[in-house]
């Protein structure tokens, strides 16, 4: 078992800066890859090494697979970390790595073509006795027998697409005189957003709550979970906010989710980290929705729960250690909510808002965590997913991490551009919210209500304080640079002296 | 010192006095003893009374706004001893209205021509980023004056997409 010297972190922002962390504290030497407009970015400037992959397009860039692999080969690293998005979950890269003989952190080419597509996954996990939403585990051949399986089923039925998610390639249908446009409608889409027209169809869960279990495995064959996440507040699909544990889970579902999450990680002989996911009925029936083959945005909740840091664990576990602990020593303890802060307008349908940041305050403190790739000047691309910063609030219960990040979200101040922090306020002031009462639909809900924020009006102050900071650009006198004889150092000096005097 | 202030469009005549950290203002006709630092730049800190306020100050190139608190307020200052004007004029309402490119991106498709009649709020044109289409719409109804900008053209924050009349 031989620890890597130097890994390549194949990604950008948050999470990339995330990485290169965890290689500072295992002594590891980092490399970051960078495009042209990410020349400035944090994780550039907390890399040991950094090289320049090319222009903005991520076709050119982070997705390149022979520009990835051919810094690895200059800069002599031995490991690539894949992050999130980009080539995390690309079986192709995967490969290409063990062939150019770099260890890819993550499970192998195979496991992930397993599970990636979602009809493939469900025929590898039927006889793996996990339990499924009722549906198909085979493409749609023709409108007619999508017809007859939904007729069996029961309506409402959702159409999805094999190849992927976030929304795309899916069709709600409430009537069979609907279907035959809906699949038609989802095979197009999926077409053209993941060059696979394959759809599937399963019986529809009405505000279901979306539970996802984390599983680590090694390569000597253990495999354990870590407990589950709460992913139901979502926005098109996109999660938003997420917390460990679920309001909604006691012991006993969570063993019972846990074990069905490693029979599903076993089938597809999964290593390094995963995560399971779930839908949950309203009668707290959980079935298996699609395995994601990579480490999640949201893994800090996790790790503040189990005390285990994931990124470690996945750098020491690819690089030949067992896991070290097992199922019997892992407990939850405490509770963790994050907020996803996003480059984008909340008041104009979440457009996005690149730009320069004028002035960052970051919250800190008890509980609080902040996994950032944004600082004060830095100016946000446009070419990318705006996600700036992750910020987590933890306590002992679920009431003190939400007041700890409500506390953490009033001391955040990012200006410059628009961000959706307004939107965590609202969502963490709503009773429904604060009261575990959480579904899939429970955004959407909330977003259709008018914001009756209240807030004190101060414009007189406004209007004060626009007058200071202008006299203060005309070069007026600070009182914050202490001129008083407070800082006087013969005072200093003749504090000392009678205290050695007294001594 | 005198200014005049204009907070989300209501003006404020202000005259400040400062002594160190001290400050004597007067808001319109009220009098308002303060205690102000600049704790760091576009960050105050004031006092007024023994309640403690921090505000922030966001400077883009086309507006400032404050923040006191949570609360956002748009401000323009005036030093009316100065030569300067007024920075961003509001457009009046019955006249042309420029549609402006609220970030930087690629039109991508122009959905309407000059001449066509437009409805407030309908799309204009349609400008891609961050891997995002998103239509722009018409701040009024009216005629679609001039189109600026074509398929194709990449275009900044705060550049003119159409003339709206």
């Amino acid at each position: 078992m031989n620890m890597f010297k130097k890994i390549l972190i194949a990604n950008r922002g948050e999470i990339a800066v995330r990485v290169i962390r965890a290689c500072r504290e295992l002594g590891i030497t980092s490399v970051a890859v960078y495009s042209d407009p990410d020349r400035g970015s944090l994780h550039v400037r907390k890399a040991d090494e950094a090289y320049h992959i090319g222009p903005a397009l991520a076709s050119e860039s982070y997705l390149n697979i022979a520009r990835i692999l051919d810094v690895a080969r200059r800069s002599g690293a031995d490991a690539i970390h894949p992050g999130y998005g980009f080539l995390s979950e690309n079986s192709r890269f995967a490969q290409a790595c063990a062939d150019a003989g770099v260890k890819f952190i993550g499970p192998s080419a195979a496991s992930m073509e397993m599970t990636g597509s979602k009809t493939r996954a469900r025929q590898h996990m039927e006889v793996a006795d996990v339990p499924f939403v009722p549906g198909t585990a085979r493409g749609l051949d023709s409108p007619e027998q999508a017809l007859e399986i939904a007729s069996k089923i029961g309506y409402p039925v959702m159409l999805k697409a094999a190849a992927g998610g976030g929304g795309k390639g899916m069709r709600l249908v409430h009537d069979p005189a609907d279907l035959k446009s809906a699949l038609e409608a989802a095979r197009s889409e999926a077409q053209r957003a993941f060059g696979d027209g394959e759809v599937y169809l399963e019986k529809a869960i009405i505000n279901p709550r979306h539970i996802e279990v984390q599983v680590f495995a090694d390569e000597h064959g253990n495999t354990v979970y870590l407990g589950e996440r709460e992913c139901s507040i979502q926005r098109r699909h996109q999660k938003v906010i997420e917390e460990a544990p679920s309001p909604l889970i006691d012991a006993d579902m969570r063993r019972r989710m846990g074990e069905v999450a490693v029979r599903v990680a076993q089938a597809a002989g999964y290593t390094n980290a995963g995560t399971v996911e779930f839908l949950v009925d309203q009668d707290r029936n959980f079935y298996f929705l699609e395995m994601n083959t990579r480490l999640q945005v949201e893994h800090p909740i996790t790790e503040l729960t189990t005390g285990l840091d994931l990124v470690h664990l996945q750098i020491r576990i690819a690089s030949g250690e067992k896991l070290p602990f097992a199922q019997s020593d892992i407990s939850i303890r405490g509770h963790a909510i994050e907020c996803r802060i996003y480059a984008e307008d909340p008041d104009n349908g979440y457009l996005p808002s690149p730009g320069k940041i004028t002035l960052l305050l970051a919250p800190s403190g008890p509980g609080i965590r902040r996994d950032s790739g944004m600082y004060e000047g830095w100016t946000v691309p446009m070419d990318y997913d705006p996600l700036l910063a992750k910020l987590i609030g933890y306590g002992t219960d679920r009431q003190q991490a939400i007041s700890r990040l409500q506390r953490a979200l009033n001391e955040y101040f990012v200006g410059g551009i628009k961000t959706n922090i307004s939107l965590f306020r609202r969502i963490l002031a709503d009773e429904d919210f604060r009261s575990g009462k959480l579904d899939t639909g429970f955004l959407d809900r909330l977003l259709k209500r008018p914001t009756i924020e209240t807030r004190p009006e101060n414009p007189e102050l406004a209007a004060i304080a626009a007058g200071i900071f202008a006299t203060f650009d005309a070069g007026g006198n600070n009182s914050a640079v202490s001129t008083g004889s407070n800082n006087d150092p013969t005072i200093w000096r003749r504090i000392a002296r009678a205290e050695m005097l007294h001594n | 010192m005198i200014y005049e202030v204009t907070i989300d469009g209501k003006s404020y005549r202000l005259a400040l006095e400062q002594s160190g950290g001290s400050w004597q203002c007067r808001i319109n006709d009220r009098d308002v003893e303060i205690d102000a630092v600049l704790t760091r730049p576009d960050v105050l800190s004031i006092l007024i009374g023994g309640k403690a306020y921090e505000i922030k100050r966001e400077r883009t190139p086309t507006d400032t706004h404050l923040w006191v608190g949570s609360a956002r307020y748009a401000a323009e200052i005036r030093d009316p001893r100065s030569l300067r004007g007024r920075k961003g004029g509001q457009a009046q309402e019955d006249g042309p209205k420029k549609l402006i490119a609220p970030m930087p991106g690629k039109v991508v498709r122009v959905l309407l021509r000059e001449k066509d009649s437009v409805e407030a709020g309908q799309g204009i044109l349609v400008m891609e980023a961050m891997k995002m289409q998103n239509e722009v719409k018409s701040p009024k109804k009216g005629i679609v004056q001039k189109i600026l900008q074509r398929q194709g053209d990449a275009v900044n924050a705060g550049d003119v997409l159409a003339i709206v009349e």
